[in-house]
C-alpha cells in the first residue's frame, strides 16, 4: 500500500526548505505536499517517488520523520468527482483523517489522498464500489 | 565491599570521639587564619571551650560571599611552601572561590574517593573513563586522583568530544564512567544515532554528580546505557567529589562523616532541623588541613535518612539533592524546582533527554515554558497524538508544580546540547 512520508516540524520559517533540501540532496522528487498546522509546530505530508529512500535521508539529517500508510484512489477530474468517491465513504461510516489531492498531468483525472485507520478495509470499499485505488509503485511514478 | 571496613562501619561512639578530635584541630587551625580569626573575634568564640559536638550549632555560619571576601587565601591555615594543589569554582557572578590542598590533603581526599567508588563495586580491574572536565572544576581531577588510589585503568577524557568519547569506551572497553547527567543524556543519544545501542557498549556503572538530576532521570539512564547509576555529592568548597557517595543499595548517599560534620538547617531561620526534615545542608571539613571551613552553607536541599543503611555502613546516608536553595523558582508565587519538572519529563518516551525550562512575564503574569524535543523514534506522523502528548505534559506538570505550563514541542536537536553542566533554565523576567 502506498506511503507517505510525514515529518514533525516546528512552525518557524525555513523548515520547507530544509526538508526540500535534504530530498533533493538524495534525488527524491516529490509529488504532492500538504502541511497540517497546530500552532507553534505542524506536520508536513509528502509523496514522493522513493519513500523509503526518503524517509531514511530525513531521519539521518536527524528530522523526526516517518512513513504512514495512505489510501490513494483515482477519481475523475471532473465536477463530482470528489463527490462519488466520498459518498462511499461516508455510506460505510469511514472517517477521512487527513486528505489531499493533486491531478495527473496529460490526463482527466485526479488523485484523492487520504489517512483513515483501516487503510486495507478502506481500499477494499473503494475497489468494490468500482473505484480505481493507486498501488504504492503506481503512485510513485504518476 | 569496603576499602576501610574499620572506619566505615565504625560505632557512632567511636565516631563522635574522632569527629570531636578533629573538630578541635580543624578550629585551632582555623583560628590561625585571618578570616576565621576575625570571625571568631567578632562573634566571641574561645575556640578552647568548643569540648563538644553540641556546641557546633553555636559556631558563625560561613557562606559563599565569606569565601570571596576571604580572596585569594584569607582562609589558608598552612605556610604557602606546604601547598600543592588548588582548584576555583567557577565565578560566574564577581569572583572565584578558590580552594587549597597540602599533599596529605590530596591524599586523603584521593582516599576517600577511592573508598567511595569500591562502596559502589568498582575494583582495580574496571577502565574508569572519566568523562567531567579536568583544570579547576574539582570533579575531573578528584575523581582521577580516587580511581588511580584504587587500582582502576584511567582514562582521562574530560567532558565533551561525544564521538571521541564513544570510541574510547569501545576501543578500551570502559566499566566505569564519570559523568553529568545532563552529558549522559545526551551521550545516549549521540551514541544511538551512531547506530550503536547504548548498553552494547558494555558500560556497568556510572557516577553521577555536578548538577541535581531526578530519580526519573536516573532511571531513564540506567535503561537507555543498560548500567548501574550511582548518585555522587560533593563540592569544591569540601575538596570537591567524594562528599557523600551512593552504596550498592543505590539509597541515598553515605555522608562520609570521619570527613565532615553536616547538619541540615531551615534555610530562612538558620535553625537546625530535626532528622528526616528538609533544609539546606550545612557541612564543616574536619579533614583538611590547608583550609578548613565551618559550618559552610552549601545551598543545597536535602533530607537525612536516619534509618541504618542494609550495607552496614554507620555513615549517615543524605537523599538525592533536590535543588539549591538559589535554584528555587518562584512562578506566580507558587515554589517550583527545575527537577521536579524533570521528574515529569523522564517518565514520558516521547520526548528527548533534553529540556529547558523558560521563564517571561506577560501582562504581570509569570509564564512557565516548557520546552521538549519530541523523540524520533516515538514519532507516529500523528497530529492528534502530539496534541495528546503535548496535554498530557501540562497536566502532569500541573498536578506536581500547580502551575499552569505552557509546552513547546520542538524538534530533536533544536536545543543546545549539554557537554558538561547544563543550563535549563532562562529567566526572561524583568522585575
Amino acid at each position: 500500500m502506498p506511503k507517505q512520508i510525514s515529518i514533525f516540524a516546528e512552525n518557524k520559517p525555513g523548515k520547507i526548505e530544509k526538508i526540500a533540501g535534504i530530498l533533493g540532496d538524495n534525488g527524491i522528487n516529490m509529488r504532492a505536499i500538504t502541511i497540517s498546522d497546530s500552532g507553534d509546530y505542524g506536520i508536513i505530508k509528502i509523496l514522493v517517488d522513493k519513500p523509503v529512500d526518503g524517509c531514511n535521508a530525513l531521519k539521518a539529517a536527524g528530522v523526526a520523520a516517518t512513513l504512514k500508510d495512505i489510501v490513494a484512489v483515482r477519481i475523475d477530474d471532473s465536477p463530482g468527482g470528489l463527490h462519488k468517491a466520498s459518498s462511499v465513504l461516508a455510506k460505510n461510516d469511514i472517517n477521512v483523517d487527513d486528505a489531499y489531492g493533486f491531478t495527473i498531468r496529460g490526463g482527466n483525472e485526479a488523485v484523492f489522498v487520504f489517512q483513515v485507520k483501516d487503510v486495507i478495509k478502506t481500499e477494499k470499499i473503494l475497489v468494490e464500489a468500482g473505484f480505481g485505488v493507486v498501488g504504492d509503485q503506481e503512485l510513485y511514478l504518476l | 565491599m569496603f576499602w576501610n571496613k574499620d572506619i566505615e562501619t565504625i560505632g557512632r561512639k567511636a565516631l563522635e570521639d574522632l569527629q570531636l578530635k578533629k573538630l578541635s584541630k580543624a578550629l585551632k587551625d582555623a583560628a590561625s587564619t585571618p578570616f576565621y580569626n576575625k570571625v571568631f573575634k567578632d562573634n566571641k568564640v574561645n575556640v578552647d571551650r568548643i569540648t563538644s559536638l553540641d556546641h557546633l550549632k553555636d559556631l558563625p555560619l560561613t557562606s559563599k560571599a565569606d569565601l570571596r571576601l576571604s580572596y585569594p587565601d584569607g582562609m589558608v591555615a598552612v605556610p604557602r611552601r606546604e601547598i600543592v594543589r588548588m582548584h576555583a569554582s567557577s565565578g560566574t557572578t564577581g569572583k572565584s572561590t578558590v580552594i587549597f590542598y597540602t599533599a596529605k590533603d590530596i591524599a586523603e581526599w584521593a582516599d576517600l574517593i577511592a573508598r567511595s567508588m569500591v562502596a559502589t563495586g568498582t575494583t582495580p580491574d574496571d577502565v574508569f573513563q572519566n568523562m567531567m572536565g579536568y583544570g579547576l572544576f574539582t570533579g575531573g581531577l578528584g575523581l582521577h586522583y580516587g580511581a588511580e588510589r584504587l587500582g582502576c585503568m584511567v582514562i582521562p577524557s574530560s567532558s565533551g568530544n561525544s564521538l571521541k568519547q564513544i570510541q574510547l569506551m569501545q576501543d578500551f572497553k570502559t566499566s566505569v564512567i564519570h559523568i553529568t547527567p545532563s552529558y549522559a543524556l545526551h551521550l545516549a543519544e549521540v551514541v544511538a544515532g551512531q547506530g550503536v545501542r547504548p548498553p552494547d557498549l558494555g558500560v556497568k556503572k556510572a557516577y553521577l554528580g555536578a548538577e541535581p538530576y531526578s530519580e526519573e532521570t536516573r532511571n531513564k539512564l540506567e535503561e537507555q546505557w543498560g548500567l548501574d547509576a550511582y548518585n555522587s555529592y560533593g563540592l569544591s568548597e569540601m575538596n570537591g567529589p567524594g562528599v557523600a557517595f551512593e552504596c550498592e543499595k543505590k539509597s541515598g548517599m553515605h555522608l562520609w562523616e570521619d570527613f565532615y560534620l553536616f547538619e541540615i538547617i531551615d534555610p530562612d531561620t538558620c535553625e537546625r532541623l530535626p532528622d528526616g526534615e528538609e533544609g539546606e545542608l550545612v557541612i564543616t571539613h574536619i579533614n583538611r588541613e590547608a583550609m578548613p571551613i565551618i559550618r559552610y552553607r552549601t545551598r543545597d536541599l536535602t533530607r537525612v535518612i536516619p534509618e541504618p543503611c542494609p550495607c552496614g555502613r554507620t555513615h549517615r546516608r543524605i537523599e538525592r539533592i533536590k535543588g539549591r536553595t538559589d535554584d528555587m523558582l518562584i512562578v506566580g508565587g507558587v515554589n517550583v524546582f527545575p527537577s521536579q519538572i524533570e521528574s515529569v519529563l523522564m517518565k514520558v518516551p516521547e520526548v528527548g533527554n533534553n529540556y529547558q525550562i523558560v521563564l517571561d512575564r506577560h501582562e504581570n503574569l509569570d509564564r512557565l515554558h516548557v520546552r521538549v524535543e519530541l523523540y524520533s523514534k516515538m514519532f507516529s506522523g500523528d497530529m492528534k497524538e502530539l496534541n495528546r502528548l503535548k496535554e498530557r505534559l501540562s497536566e502532569e506538570l500541573r498536578a506536581l508544580i500547580t502551575v499552569n505550563p505552557r509546552i513547546e514541542l520542538l524538534e530533536p536537536g533544536s536545543l543546545p546540547p549539554s557537554t558538561g553542566k547544563a543550563v535549563r533554565v532562562i529567566d526572561n523576567r524583568k522585575i
